[in-house]
């Protein structure tokens, strides 16, 4: 019986909890924290286990209702699906284990409705991962984009003023992703993604699937935050708060590039994206400029958090060259940068969220020589992610830049790959900004830089209680694991992504 | 020429409304009236997908011994309208959180026009 229904389980379980939690925590407000752990690690356990059978025994579909497709809605779960709704699951689970220290900070009194809304958000998320239909994909979309919006709304003073207009935005976005979709059922009839597909070869020449399909991509766009459609972003991740930034971010704008791929290859076709119409070579040269102008703006910035939203566009780029080059090196970077910058944001929204929390602030000009000896762990963490960011070999940022610089010799746009090497200059710019205040503050700081070493605090100035555990752990477990990503990178491309590439590539 | 341009009267009123929402979005500077924009983007998009139902000489998607079911181009397709539903609540639920927002936003900051806002905002 589980088994059997274990496709469909993931977004239920969320759903039924994120009901049912203001109940639980009628008499006891604490409930609420706990009963979002267990499901998020529910969901976890889950979608492990769909992706294992997946991996056994090829894809899987599950009806709901009995419905046969293209009548019914079809859930499939396929090998990118199945990777993507497992980065999401697991990220957010490390993300919620860190929430539970910072709820009296930043959301005092609050927490029963704002738990609710992470699980519906995190709802959202799954359903649109692993949905087979394009409509219901829209309403997992708007479930993912309401939570979002009360998720940013709940934070600092301005933080309403920000959501406010993530909504106009967002909402615009959704819109035209459901215009889009008109004109494509209005041509083909059908909603099902596979059916779709097959009915598509027969009419692409008729300009209302051109229209479509660029309504689509701008409406996707907006949420992704692609270059000129990245005005909503900086604003939101700031005034959040830190929890939601820290989900938002890894999940939030991933959760959109995966629509625009499996719209873009797994709908539509290869070939008509990116020789019949330029699409993709739209995306791509949009995506180079987002990444140097998130790059440079970020390094303007003076506030970590805004710092790192300014960064989250420039990362988002790469998933967008990635798409931009269509070709199956770039297909592979876009993949493993998803998995890669859903860590790395995270950990690093983690330690922001841990400055505000220790320090009172997040301001990079007033960091200094003190704080390493103040938070050894999350310092450690931070530098660790920062390096991943910037590409530094051992590390996961590095394979996925690596892969898109490839995919770009291949295609012979040496654009791009001048746009890749440039920003990973500049990345080292602002990220080394922040590790010279911290690591090279005094004259007797060791392990300057490239190598932190948390051991080198530990003798003289780590005191135990300073950093609260259920605050560092999970930085450090997302940012240490950046490490394994990097090492593993071979087998988690060769093993997995590979089978992902779509046909026809 | 006044085929295409009569044959597609619903079309152009819809494509009316949605420069309309957008324009209110864009150029308005009251939040209560960004929402207003917003909502008539959002309804112009249902009229979009109902006006794309409509067939001559078809009836309501309910069975009909007279008919009976063996050509479907008797009856409408009831798709659409059934999407549209979705969309409406959809759409409703957006406004709600919508007003709480601008609710929330003129409590803490006693006025609802954008530009006195973000003065506001970057003083604060």
């Amino acid at each position: 019986m589980i088994m059997q229904n274990s496709p469909a389980l993931v977004p239920l379980l969320l759903l039924a909890a994120a009901i049912s939690i203001p109940v639980l925590a009628i008499k006891k407000t604490g409930v609420a924290y706990l009963a979002a752990l267990a499901a998020s690690l529910g969901s976890v356990v889950i979608s492990a286990y769909n992706a294992l059978r997946v991996w056994e025994s090829g894809p899987l579909t599950y009806h709901f209702g009995g419905w046969n497709p293209p009548i019914g809605i079809e859930y499939v779960l396929d090998p990118l699906s199945v990777f993507v709704a497992l980065v999401v699951n697991v990220v957010a689970f490390i993300v919620l284990c860190h929430a539970g220290g910072l709820k009296e900070r930043e959301i005092p009194g609050k927490s029963v409705p704002y738990y609710a809304l992470v699980l519906l958000l995190l709802c959202g998320a799954n359903g649109m991962i692993l949905t087979g239909d394009l409509f219901n994909l829209y309403v997992f979309l708007e479930i993912f984009s309401l939570a979002c919006y009360g998720l940013i709304g709940i934070g600092e003073k301005q933080a309403p003023i920000a959501s406010f207009r993530y909504l106009i935005m967002g909402t615009v976005g959704a819109s035209f992703y459901l215009l889009g979709l008109g004109f494509i059922y209005i041509v083909t009839g059908s909603l099902n993604m596979a059916d779709v597909r097959n009915i598509l070869p027969h009419v692409y020449g008729n300009p209302a699937v051109t229209t479509g399909l660029a309504l689509i991509v701008i409406g996707m766009g907006i949420k992704m935050a692609i270059f000129p459609l990245h005005g909503w972003l900086p604003d939101a991740y700031t005034y959040a708060p830190s929890t939601s930034s820290a989900l938002i971010a890894p999940i939030g704008t991933k959760v959109a590039a995966y629509v625009i791929l499996r719209v873009l290859f797994f709908v539509f076709d290869v070939k008509f994206v990116s020789q019949t119409l330029p699409v993709t070579d739209l995306i791509g040269w949009l995506a180079a400029i987002g990444i140097l102008f998130g790059s440079v703006m970020a390094m303007a910035q003076n506030e970590m958090k805004r710092m790192l939203a300014y960064s989250s566009i420039a990362q988002i780029g790469y998933i967008g060259l990635g798409i931009g080059l269509a070709n199956p090196l770039g297909f592979i970077g876009a993949v493993l940068h998803i998995l890669n910058h859903a860590f790395m944001k995270g950990a690093l929204f983690l330690v922001a969220a841990n400055l505000r929390k220790n320090a009172g602030h997040s301001d990079i000009s007033k960091l200094d020589a003190s704080y390493r000896k103040k938070l050894p762990w999350s310092m450690a963490a931070f530098t660790l992610a920062a390096l991943s960011m910037i590409g530094l070999p051992p590390t996961a940022g590095f394979f996925s830049k690596w892969y898109l610089a490839l995919g770009a010799i291949d295609k012979g746009n040496w654009v791009f790959l001048g746009v890749i090497l440039l920003s990973s200059l500049l990345n080292a710019v602002y990220f080394f900004r922040i590790l010279e205040k911290v690591y090279l503050g005094t004259p007797s700081a060791q392990g300057a830089e490239g190598a932190p070493s948390p051991k080198s605090n530990k003798g003289e100035g780590f005191v135990a209680g300073e950093e609260e555990y259920a605050l560092m752990i999970p930085a450090v477990v997302l940012s240490f694991s950046l490490l394994l990503l990097g090492l593993l990178n071979a087998n988690i491309v060769k093993g997995v992504i590979q089978r992902i590439i779509p046909l026809g590539m | 020429m006044t085929d295409f341009i009569l044959g597609h009267y619903a079309y152009w009123a819809i494509i009316f409304l949605l420069v309309l929402g957008l324009y209110g979005m864009v150029f308005k500077k009251n939040l209560a009236k960004k929402l207003i924009g917003m909502t008539i983007f959002q309804v112009a998009i249902i009229m979009f997908y109902v006006a794309s139902a409509v067939k001559w000489a078809a009836t309501v998607p309910v069975l009909d011994p007279a008919i009976g079911a063996v050509d479907a181009a008797k009856y409408i397709s009831p798709l659409q309208h059934c999407l549209m539903l979705t969309a409406i609540v959809v759409g409703v639920a957006t406004s709600g959180v919508a007003f709480s927002l601008v609710i929330s936003i003129y409590r803490r900051y006693k006025t609802l026009d954008e530009s006195i806002l973000l003065e506001r905002m970057k003083s604060s």
